[in-house]
């Protein structure tokens, strides 16, 4: 088969595009996107159900104690920090810079595994167990949610980080970089939301 | 638009997966993956339909003995949860994951290894289920599993634990198809498909994976508090510690009435397909038709309450969910009327596809009737659980779903295997179904009226429900014969029917512009589309897009309004490590129905099979870097 003549015009050439691209226009912007819908969605699921149960209730908490405010806030100020470098380390992926990228990863790592600890320090300070009574459940349901994003998002900074340091990299792993700092955007920002619910709820 | 045969050749080994048994669990291809889901879905909706016989053989006689109480529990919650969660929601999925990237000129779906680890997961979520039922720990406390039933303490055994990490299997499976194919359409449309020109099935499954988003969170939180309600004694749903079993509904059913949208939307856009093509012209009223998918979409997240009017919630609340459940029949009936419109002005052409199209007219009229019916409280106080509600539901979701997917199965079987399916057994099978359909679920309504109760194993003859009960089982057993004739089509017409061609019904719609089966790479040429019908219209310049690589997995990113391009992406090799990482995740589910620290140890192959998947190869990457082009 021989291809037929071509009119000039007759084609789009795609060969002057570029192959990777930030931001809405890549694929991977979306992905993300998705998933923080997914998940966006269960956190604020799991906080209608904490402000149905305490309507159908007579005491909130039910015979419990609030959650001692120290370890919760504390990791509020560390995730507002946290949101420095992980915008740092964003801009940086943006103009492909792998020396900043590789200094900003490391000190997001850092921070997310900062963020884990006080973690243990908020659950020993809840006040109440899972099994007490539903309030406990559904605290214990918003702390477990987050730590999984929490957990989760920092084992995928330590992965990026080692591939950012050791390669094959190629452009698209900037895009990979930038999408990992926008997603812990979310962790951050859900997090202001269960504090709240978790550590005030009880007491307002 | 051609290409010479060495370009050909060299595009389908770039897009082929490999072969052998390890090539079979790399595969990535979206056509493979979909065909392995649609075959699986199927075989689910066999099972189901089996139970359902099952359920009419012990009903046809009053008292009988054929089965028992407990058993009959596990047939009406297996054929409820096979139907529901097994089969409608993600025979959807398994059909648009297909025709998607088809319909809109792309080489793949956006993000090909996610799109395996879904399958793997639903397969195996599936599959579990089914061996726990053969075990005699089949899931026993209805479709809807309610509390208190379903909690520890009147359901102690392992039955709704198994029931409940189907949930997390199926709809985590889900929620990633719905990524999948929401990225998919706004970014891999081809250039000049801008969302003006986008074809209404491909709008309806946008609609879909977008409700899926938000919908299924909620039965996702549902399962996972009941089923550490169950295993670790938190108290979700239990009053005596400050639980409420109304949450259970509340969560259900905000998941459990989008999802007969999630069903319902994407047959609406296979009869916008058929109506167009067996009317020869384009529907009419598209923009009205796209505005009332979207207004479908929204409404149907207003409606939950509905399933919940024989509880102690406020009436004033009631009263708006009536209202919003009368509502949402204005977008549906402003698409019938779009059709009817398109068949009145067109010239029809009678083939099996259009035949199932005109029967769901016939049966979702009387469904969504009877839908009105019960959207009023008082009435619905009257029939609640009784068959009057199963009557309803199978006329809405069998001729809102399932007439619409065999006539979508007809229309587009030719192009998955390149075979038409016999049009004489099609038309046998379509009229079968049809009258065993009424047969079986008209009576249903009478019974109901008459007062049966729904989900009873047996009842006594003095009732006087024999003989509308032994009717309804005729008319499954027909309904069972009707399937019976499409399978034995359907392995006729595999290898053995009438030569598709690339396009036998004349149709305007891209998937029809390539060969039947496609080629792995789907188009050799990507085209550029002028028009919302390009192959009824005629083109433009340019006609097709040139410069990208055959030697590698490249696709065109398109701007999300305006399909205009804007990059070029490498989408990954097949691998084998989604398969890896899906039997990681299910020793991580079952494992968790066992013991709670499964969750822990088991994140850890998890993560490690998730880390191999995404790490990146050498030789490809080096290829990347040598041909980069920067933003």
């Amino acid at each position: 088969m021989t291809p037929p003549v071509e009119k000039p015009g007759d084609a789009l050439d795609a060969s002057v595009l570029p192959t990777f691209a930030f931001g809405p226009r890549s694929p991977m912007w979306w992905g993300t996107l998705g998933m923080i819908v997914v998940e966006g969605m269960v956190f604020a699921l799991t906080i209608m159900a904490y402000f149905y149960l305490r309507s159908r209730s007579p005491a909130w908490p039910q015979e419990s104690l609030p959650p001692d405010l120290f370890w919760g806030s504390l990791n509020v100020i560390l995730m507002l920090l946290s949101g420095v470098p992980t915008g740092w380390t964003k801009r940086a992926a943006e103009r492909q810079d792998l020396r900043c990228v590789r200094i900003g990863m490391a000190v997001c790592v850092v921070f997310g595994l900062a963020c884990l600890l006080v973690r243990i320090g908020e659950f020993s300070t809840l006040n109440v167990r899972w099994d007490t009574n539903a309030y406990g459940s559904v605290v214990w349901m918003l702390m477990g949610l987050h730590t999984v994003h929490l957990v989760t998002d920092t084992y995928d900074s330590i992965v990026l980080a080692v591939l950012m340091v050791t390669g094959p990299l190629e452009g698209k792993r900037f895009v990979d970089v930038a999408e990992n700092a926008g997603y812990w955007y979310f962790v951050v920002a859900s997090w202001l939301a269960v504090y709240a619910v978790v550590f005030w709820g009880g007491r307002l | 638009m051609n290409i010479d045969a060495a370009d050909e050749a060299q595009l389908e080994a770039t897009w082929r997966d490999p072969p052998g048994w390890l090539g079979a669990i790399s595969a990535v291809n979206h056509k493979t993956i979909s065909c392995r889901f649609m075959v699986a879905t199927f075989g689910f909706f066999v099972a189901g339909g089996i139970l359902a016989l099952l359920m009419r053989l012990q009903l046809a006689q009053p008292s009988n003995s054929l089965i028992g109480a407990d058993r009959y529990n596990q047939l009406f919650t297996m054929h409820g949860t096979t139907m529901m969660f097994l089969f409608a929601v993600p025979v959807m999925q398994a059909f648009a994951i297909y025709l998607v990237p088809l319909m809109i000129g792309a080489r793949s779906v956006a993000f090909p290894r996610m799109n395996a680890y879904a399958f793997w997961i639903f397969l195996f979520g599936g599959v579990m289920l089914y061996v726990a039922f053969f075990f005699d720990t089949g899931a026993d406390a209805g479709w809807f599993a309610y509390v208190p039933l379903s909690t520890f303490k009147y359901s102690p055994t392992k039955r709704v634990d198994f029931w409940a990490q189907m949930i997390t299997f199926t709809e985590v499976s889900a929620m990633m198809e719905a990524i999948v194919l929401i990225t998919t359409i706004l970014k891999m449309r081809a250039p000049g498909m801008t969302l003006n020109r986008m074809p209404l099935f491909v709008w309806g499954v946008l609609v879909t994976s977008v409700m899926v988003l938000f919908a299924l969170p909620a039965v996702v939180l549902a399962s996972t508090a009941l089923i550490t309600d169950r295993l670790v004694d938190t108290r979700f749903y239990s009053p005596e510690h400050g639980g409420d079993v109304l949450l259970w509904q509340h969560l259900f059913w905000f998941f459990g009435h989008p999802e007969v949208y999630l069903i319902f939307i994407p047959p609406l856009g296979f009869i916008s397909t058929i109506i167009a093509t067996f009317a020869r012209r384009p529907v009419v009223g598209y923009r009205t038709m796209v505005l009332a998918l979207i207004a479908t979409g929204f409404l149907a997240f207003g409606l939950w309450v509905h399933h919940m009017f024989a509880t102690d919630l406020p009436e004033l609340g009631k009263l708006f969910f009536t209202a919003a459940s009368l509502l949402i029949a204005l977008p549906t009936a402003v698409q019938i009327f779009c059709w009817i419109a398109t068949l009145w002005s067109g010239r029809l052409w009678f083939r099996t596809p259009l035949l199932f199209v005109l029967g769901f007219f016939a049966i979702l009229l009387l469904g969504g009737l009877t839908g009105l019916m019960l959207a009023s409280v008082p009435l619905d106080l009257q029939l609640h659980d009784t068959y009057f509600v199963v009557a309803h539901l199978h006329y809405v979701l069998l001729g809102g779903a399932v007439f619409p997917l065999f006539g979508a199965v007809y229309y587009w079987f030719p192009k998955f295997t390149g075979h038409l399916l016999g049009e004489t057994l099609g038309r046998w099978q379509f009229a079968l179904f049809f009258i065993g359909f009424n047969v079986a679920f008209f009576p249903m309504h009478l019974l109901g009226l008459q007062g049966m109760p729904r989900r009873v194993y047996t009842y006594p003859a003095q009732t006087g429900w024999t003989g509308l009960n032994l009717l309804s089982t005729i008319g499954a057993l027909a309904i069972g014969l009707s399937v019976l004739l499409f399978i034995v089509n359907v392995a006729r017409s595999w290898r053995g029917g009438v030569v598709a061609g690339n396009d036998p019904w004349s149709a305007g719609t891209l998937e029809w512009s390539v060969a039947s089966p496609p080629p792995a790479a789907n188009f050799n040429v990507v085209p550029v589309v002028h028009a919302l019908s390009p192959l009824w219209q005629p083109g433009g310049t340019p006609s097709h897009v040139t410069g990208l690589s055959g030697e590698h997995r490249e696709v065109l990113i398109t701007s999300i309004a305006d399909a205009e391009p804007d990059h070029r992406l490498w989408l990954p090799a097949s691998s084998p490590w989604p398969f890896v990482a899906a039997i990681a995740t299910t020793i991580l589910f079952i494992g968790s129905i066992f013991s709670p620290w499964a969750v822990v140890w088991g994140a850890i192959p998890v993560a490690a099979a998730c880390t191999m998947w995404f790490w990146p190869k050498q030789d490809m990457t080096q290829h990347r870097r040598s041909s980069e082009v920067p933003p």
